[in-house]
């Protein structure tokens, strides 16, 4: 047992698709519609991998309920401005 | 990105959380934070930085550009609720002002906690506008344009 090794690749979660969409009629589908973004609606939900404070770990954005929380993305490390 | 590690700790005393996303992994992010980014904020940026290889997410959030294969930039508020209040997008050679989504985020902040409304340019302290029958017709006699800047 003991701490988990670091994985050359980390499989995660990626967008999440809210739960509600999954009913009797579409349960057969793989393919499930994900939400888009937009203001005014809920932000549609994700997991991804992250580094952290020096480690990795894996970060969930509806893990942040109950805060504000500013989502950056930007173009790529090293980028210029 | 390091003008946002510069601000976090007036950001985190307005109850926000900074996560930023890439298209790098997460090994690509420790490098350039040892390596470039603590060198231009002591300690280096202090949130998360998120890996979204493949563009999944950056695709949801409509900032995920197929020819170039990466997040350009974009930058959303959240609510408490898990609620998008603001977004803003940019073409990738322009970057963003922190003093801007800091005044977004206060006037979210207090529409949320008052009901009010905050006008063009609201700053902290600035009036604020009380949407009801009443203002209808009559803004400008409790607002000028003046007071967007």
């Amino acid at each position: 047992m003991g701490e988990k090794a670091l994985s050359c690749v980390e499989p995660t979660a990626g967008p999440i698709a809210p739960s509600a969409l999954e009913s009797e009629a579409e349960e057969k589908t793989t393919e499930v519609q994900m939400a888009t973004a937009s203001v005014g609606k809920e932000a549609p939900d994700f997991e991804l991998s992250a580094f952290v404070g020096g480690g990795f770990k894996n970060v969930k954005l509806s893990d942040h309920r109950g805060k504000w929380v500013v989502l950056c993305f930007y173009p790529g490390d090293f980028t210029f401005v | 990105m390091s003008a946002v590690a510069v601000k976090y700790d007036e950001l985190k005393g307005m109850d926000a959380q900074v996560l930023s996303i890439s298209t790098d992994s997460r090994f690509s992010h420790k490098i350039w934070q040892e390596g470039e980014l603590s060198e231009l904020v002591e300690g280096g940026v202090p949130f998360p930085m998120l890996s979204d290889q493949g563009g999944r997410v950056g695709t949801i959030y409509g900032v995920y550009d197929e020819a170039a294969g990466v997040n350009i930039r974009g930058r959303f508020i959240i609510d408490p609720d898990g609620i998008i209040q603001a977004m803003e997008v940019l073409t990738p050679s322009v970057g963003r002002n922190v003093s801007e989504l800091m005044r977004q985020l206060a006037a979210f902040q207090h529409v949320r906690a008052t009901g009010e409304a905050t006008p063009s340019g609201w700053q902290p302290g600035k009036p604020t506008l009380k949407p009801g029958p009443d203002l209808v017709g009559r803004v400008w006699e409790v607002w000028k344009t003046d007071m967007a800047f």
